[in-house]
Order: C-alpha cells, then sequence, then structure tokens
C-alpha cells in the first residue's frame, strides 16, 4: 500500500469525481451531527432515544466518506464510467422543472404536455410543434381518466375549465 | 383448519368478479411492464399506489402481486426477442434465448420461458401456501431482538453482499437510511433532519423516491447515453408450439429451477437474479448437449425463467410471513399494504386471514391467466417493443409524475421528484445500485423501531442484541454475508459477485 508516494503514481491518479463523492457523503453526515446536536437530553430510560440511530448511521457515513476518499486516492473506485451526453438530461430536467412550475397555474394537461415533449425532444423528436400538441391532447385524455373517473385529484387549468 | 381449507376459502375469495378483474389488470400490466424495457414491476406498483389508495386493499394487493408476477414473464419475451432483458432476473434468459430466436426457434424458447414460468409459479405458490404457516408459528416467538437481527440480515444481503462493490452497496443503503430519519421521530415525537419545512415533517413518501430513482434516473441514463440507433427485433419465426424433443428437455430444467429459485427467493439473499445465475450453471452442467449452450440451448432458457418467477413466489414467504422486503418490488408492495393500514406478519395471518389467503390464492389464478396472455397473445406484446424511444419514454414521464401529482399536486413534491430523479441518475453514472436505497427508505424506520423496543426492555443494555440464540445466528449470517464477499473481492474473485448483481428495477 506504500505505492502511494511511489513516482509511477502517474497512471494511477485520485479520482476526482470519487473523491466529490467522499465530500458530500461527509458533508451529509455533517448536517446529522448538526441537526441531531439539538437534540439531546431526551433519550430517557433505556439510554437510547431519537438521537441514537442517526448517530450511528452519521458515523457509518463518516467511515464510508473515508472508504470512498481511499479508494478515489488509490485509484480502484473502479467503474468504467459511459460517455453522458448533457443535452439530452437538460432537455428532460427542464421538461420536469417546467411541469412544476406551471402544474398549478396552467393545470395538469398543459403543464405536462410541455414536459412530455421535451422529453421526446431529450430522445431526439425535434419537431416541438407536433409533440407539444399531441403532449397536451394525450395529457388531456389522461387527465380525464384519472380525475374524473378515478377521482384523483389533479390540479385543473384554462384547458381543463373550457370543457368542465 | 389446515392449509387446504384456508386455501380453499382463499380461492372463493379469489374468484369474486372484483377480485377476478384486479387480478387481470394486474397481470396485464405487469407482462407490459415486463416486456418494455427500461421500466420494471417496483416502479409500477410505485406508480400504482397513489392511485389504488381509495379502492378496496384486497383487489389492490391482488393487483400488485399480479404485476409481480407479471413482471417475471414479461421480462423473458423482452430478452428473447430483443436481447435486451426487460428485467435484471431475464439477462440469463438472454445468453440462450436471443440465440434460439436468431436460429428462428424463438416461438418454442418463447414457449418454454412461459409453460417454464407457469409451472414454476404454480408449484412455488403452492410451497408458499403450505410453508408460510409454519414460519407464522417461528415468527410469533420472535421478538423485537430477532425482528431487529433478521433486518440487519437484509440490509446486508439486499446491500452488499452481491454486485461489484461492498462500498457502493453499503453507501447506496446509508442514503436510505438517512432519508428515512427525515420527519417526526415515532417514538417522541421529535422532528429530526427536516431543518423546519413543513413538507418534510411526513418525511419522504416511499413512492416519490421510488419513482423518481427508478422511473426518472433510468430514463435520463437512458438519454444520456445518446441515438445507439434502433435496437433489432428478432421476428418470431415458426411456430410457437414445442416439438416433443422440447418437451422432454425441458421439464427436468422447470423442476429444477423451481426448486432453485424458491428457497432463494425465500431467504432474505436479495432477488430473483441469482437463482437464475444458479439455474443457468446447473443446467450447463447437467446437460446432455453442452455444445449447444451459448449457441441456444432450450435448457438454459427453461431452467431460468423456472427460476425467476419461483423466486417471485418465494419473496412472498418473508414480506406475509414477517413483513421482511427482500427485493425492491416487496418493499414497495409492504408500502402498500402500509398504506391501507395493514402490517404484514404473523399476526396479518391471524387478525386477516381472508386477505392473505385471497391473495396467494389469487396468484395461482394469475397464473393461468399469464400462460394465456404470454402464449398464445406473444404477436401483441412483440408490438409493445416496436414502439419508438421518444414516445416511449415520454409516456413513461407523464405517468410517473401523474402518481406524484395525484398524490400531493405541490410543487415541493415535484420539485422532490426531480431531485431524487437526479441523484437515481448521478447513483447510475458512478454505478451505485438502487434498490438499497428504497430498502434502506422502507426498512429503515421499522428496524429503528424494533431496535429502540429491545434496549427499552433490556433498559439500554446493548448486549440483549447477541444473547438470544436466533438472533445472534442471524446476526453472524449477516456479518458472515458482509466480510465473504468482501475477501472475494480482494482475492479477485469479485466477478462472480458482480455477474450476480442485484440490480432490480
Amino acid at each position: 500500500m506504500n505505492k502511494g508516494n511511489h513516482p509511477s503514481v502517474e497512471t494511477r491518479r485520485p479520482d476526482r469525481a470519487a473523491l466529490i463523492i467522499a465530500v458530500v457523503l461527509a458533508v451529509i453526515a455533517g448536517l446529522i451531527f448538526w441537526d441531531v446536536s439539538r437534540l439531546t437530553g431526551l433519550a430517557g430510560y433505556s439510554q437510547i432515544g431519537p438521537t441514537t440511530v442517526p448517530y450511528v448511521i452519521a458515523c457509518c457515513l463518516v467511515g464510508l466518506a473515508v472508504w470512498t476518499a481511499i479508494e478515489a486516492v488509490r485509484g480502484d473506485f473502479g467503474h468504467e464510467r459511459e460517455h453522458q451526453e448533457s443535452g439530452p438530461v437538460l432537455w428532460i430536467v427542464g421538461g420536469l422543472a417546467a411541469q412544476m412550475l406551471l402544474l398549478n397555474t396552467l393545470g395538469f394537461s398543459i403543464a405536462t404536455g410541455i414536459l412530455f415533449a421535451m422529453t421526446a425532444r431529450g430522445f431526439g423528436k425535434r419537431m416541438l410543434w407536433l409533440t407539444v400538441p399531441v403532449g397536451i391532447a394525450f395529457s388531456f385524455v389522461v387527465w380525464l381518466i384519472f380525475a374524473k373517473l378515478l377521482q384523483l385529484s389533479l390540479p385543473a387549468g384554462p384547458l381543463e375549465r373550457l370543457f368542465f | 383448519m389446515g392449509t387446504f381449507d384456508f386455501l380453499l376459502q382463499g380461492l372463493l375469495v379469489a374468484v369474486q368478479p372484483m377480485n377476478l378483474i384486479y387480478a387481470l389488470i394486474g397481470v396485464t400490466l405487469g407482462t407490459a411492464v415486463g416486456v418494455l424495457p427500461g421500466i420494471g414491476p417496483a416502479l409500477t406498483v410505485a406508480l400504482l399506489l397513489p392511485v389504488t389508495y381509495k379502492l378496496d386493499p384486497g383487489g389492490s394487493l391482488i393487483m400488485f402481486a399480479g404485476i409481480y408476477y407479471g413482471g417475471m414473464y414479461g421480462g423473458s419475451t423482452t430478452s428473447i426477442l430483443l436481447n435486451t432483458p426487460g428485467e435484471s432476473s431475464s439477462i440469463v434468459t438472454a445468453l440462450e434465448g436471443n440465440k434460439m430466436a436468431r436460429a428462428g426457434r424463438g416461438g418454442p424458447a418463447l414457449a418454454t420461458a412461459a409453460i417454464g414460468s407457469f409451472v414454476a409459479g404454480l408449484i412455488a405458490t403452492l410451497a408458499l401456501a403450505f410453508i408460510a404457516p409454519y414460519i407464522v408459528k417461528l415468527a410469533l416467538v420472535f421478538g423485537p431482538r430477532e425482528y431487529f437481527a433478521l433486518m440487519v440480515l437484509a440490509f446486508v444481503t439486499v446491500s452488499s453482499a452481491f454486485g461489484d462493490s461492498t462500498l457502493r452497496g453499503l453507501t447506496s443503503l446509508f442514503i436510505g437510511l438517512t432519508l428515512a430519519c427525515i420527519g417526526i421521530d415515532q417514538l417522541t415525537g421529535q422532528t429530526r433532519l427536516s431543518f423546519g419545512v413543513p413538507d418534510l415533517l411526513d418525511g419522504i413518501e416511499v413512492t416519490t423516491l421510488a419513482v423518481a430513482m427508478f422511473a426518472i434516473g433510468e430514463t435520463l441514463y437512458i438519454a444520456a447515453q445518446g441515438d445507439r440507433g434502433p435496437d433489432k427485433v428478432e421476428a418470431v419465426k415458426g411456430s410457437v408450439w414445442m416439438s416433443a424433443m422440447d418437451w422432454a428437455r425441458s421439464w427436468k430444467p422447470w423442476l429444477r429451477g423451481t426448486a432453485i429459485g424458491f428457497p432463494i427467493g425465500a431467504m432474505p439473499a436479495g432477488g430473483a437474479e441469482i437463482g437464475t445465475f444458479l439455474s443457468y450453471a446447473t443446467e450447463k452442467r447437467l446437460t446432455k448437449h453442452p455444445e449447444e449452450f451459448g449457441n441456444g440451448a432450450i435448457e438454459g432458457v427453461a431452467g431460468p425463467e423456472a427460476a425467476n418467477n419461483a423466486s417471485a413466489a418465494g419473496t412472498l414467504v418473508p414480506l406475509l410471513t414477517l413483513g421482511l422486503p427482500t427485493t425492491a418490488t416487496a418493499a414497495i408492495m409492504l408500502a402498500g399494504f402500509q398504506q391501507y393500514g395493514l402490517q404484514p406478519g404473523p399476526l396479518l395471518f391471524a387478525t386477516n386471514p381472508q386477505l392473505v389467503w385471497g391473495l396467494i390464492a389469487s396468484l395461482l389464478i394469475a397464473n393461468f391467466m399469464l400462460l394465456v396472455l404470454n402464449l398464445p397473445l406473444i404477436g401483441l406484446w412483440v408490438k409493445l417493443l416496436t414502439i419508438p424511444k421518444p414516445w416511449l419514454y415520454a409516456g413513461i414521464l407523464l405517468f410517473a409524475t401523474l402518481g406524484t401529482i395525484g398524490a400531493n399536486p405541490s410543487v415541493f413534491e415535484l420539485g422532490m421528484l426531480l431531485a431524487f430523479g437526479l441523484l437515481g441518475y448521478v447513483m447510475r453514472v458512478f454505478g451505485y445500485p438502487i434498490a438499497p436505497v428504497v430498502v434502506g427508505l422502507i426498512l429503515g424506520p421499522l428496524a429503528e423501531q424494533q431496535l429502540r423496543r429491545a434496549l427499552s426492555i433490556s433498559q439500554g443494555d446493548i448486549t440483549v442484541l447477541f444473547t438470544s440464540p436466533i438472533a445472534a445466528v442471524l446476526l453472524v449470517i449477516a456479518a458472515l454475508a458482509l466480510i465473504v464477499p468482501l475477501i472475494l473481492r480482494a482475492r479477485g474473485r469479485g466477478q462472480v459477485l458482480a455477474q450476480l448483481a442485484a440490480s432490480e428495477d
């Protein structure tokens, strides 16, 4: 294991992404410690209270963070990552964000239709003039089935109020 | 009353028209999601949870179990015709099945998979009915510490015993356990990890997490692979019927697959995949036609397909008798029980026998339905494989968000859906398994409850966890399941374990 200081370390560079994961795990552990420290003194007579299990989990997360960091530095975190294209991911995330923000003003059908079209765009269907209307029509049918037939509460917007 | 009487009573419940309809919906949906690559039974049950919570509990649970069984049948179709497993438990089927399809023997491959699934499903469901009462009796002597030990065992097997890295499995599990802490503590009413956000007081919704991790994470991951050109669907050439020779070569693998799959599903060993690999290895060793293995041997389809269905039934043993889920689908079915205020376990057999035995009996009926759906109607399912990807995934996201909006149409909930979807995507990119997060979220609070009960009884004495023989044995097995794979991987024998990865979607 002393190879870490050897000049030949160039072939095994520290894994940046894995190091970031280690830091994130440590930060989560820190958050748990910080939050749960407010609750001390409530352990009760069994000396085991609401804080015990979170503390154990936080300690394990610290351990896992250290383990990840060691593997990152030694370069054997392993797992080959395939090339990821960011364009499609951004389209779909954008679609989900648009649906989230528009849902309560424009209603289920329009907001979900936009999500539908942007997801299709992420998978290579570029014709938004076609996919947006198709998505809205399809979402409206779904809204009819679930909101009217199955009594699920899906927010209505201008389009839904036009008909009901 | 004996098992037979209970089972007969269950059949009476199961043949009620409404329950038959629920079973039919379940197996049809299950077959469809099994056939479609990218979505699986865990996700489908999660999507349906919010939709069904106003329906009758018995009927909904019958539907969920039908989805689970149907997913196991449908996965084989995709493996054989597309060489892309629809389910992780169908990976092995693709090895021989796709070769058979390319050689123009797709029909017999589909037939042996469907009939093998039927035989295995039938035998394993009967085995479930006869074993369950004994385990229930055993479970009655279980106290909090035994339950805690059992859950620790389930945590270890689900997260780290299989797959390519103990570290990543455990990290996934602890992410799930951390999420499980969010909200109001069940015993003292203290808020934990909610940082003053009122929306977090109820904790993280299981459906939100499961839908985000499985549907959105998977969709993002597949989109990020870019356009790799269309997959080639092998046409089903010739007859779907098996020749006498095929029957002669299939029936033994079916029975052996069942015998391997059921116990593995019933043990907290993390999924149907393991049984299929063992069954494949067994058939390869026992076959009289070793030269055909790798080029389309029918035994290599018959055995693993029987094994994966048998283990699906096996998974229901710990779920129904102990309330212990050992796969992601079972974990979400547990959430389904909890949504109706039902806690699976020995008590449920006493307080609600109608429901439990109705569920088991309807699985027998569901098997017959699945045989019909998957042999004469196979052409319909093959058509599903020709849906273009953009429409397919746009539709998946529509239904994924529909479930969450139906349960709670708030911007916050959809924001969590998006955040967990991104988390699921990042975890896939770095090779972290998803199932342990879901199992951790669902089983975490139960394990904490049992631990605190056990320690309250002993007034804080931790040694009490190890002094009961049953608990001690379970914890030793859990420790072995953690340490042995670590040693195997360190000595470069990790390949086998990586192949057994329990990455159920």
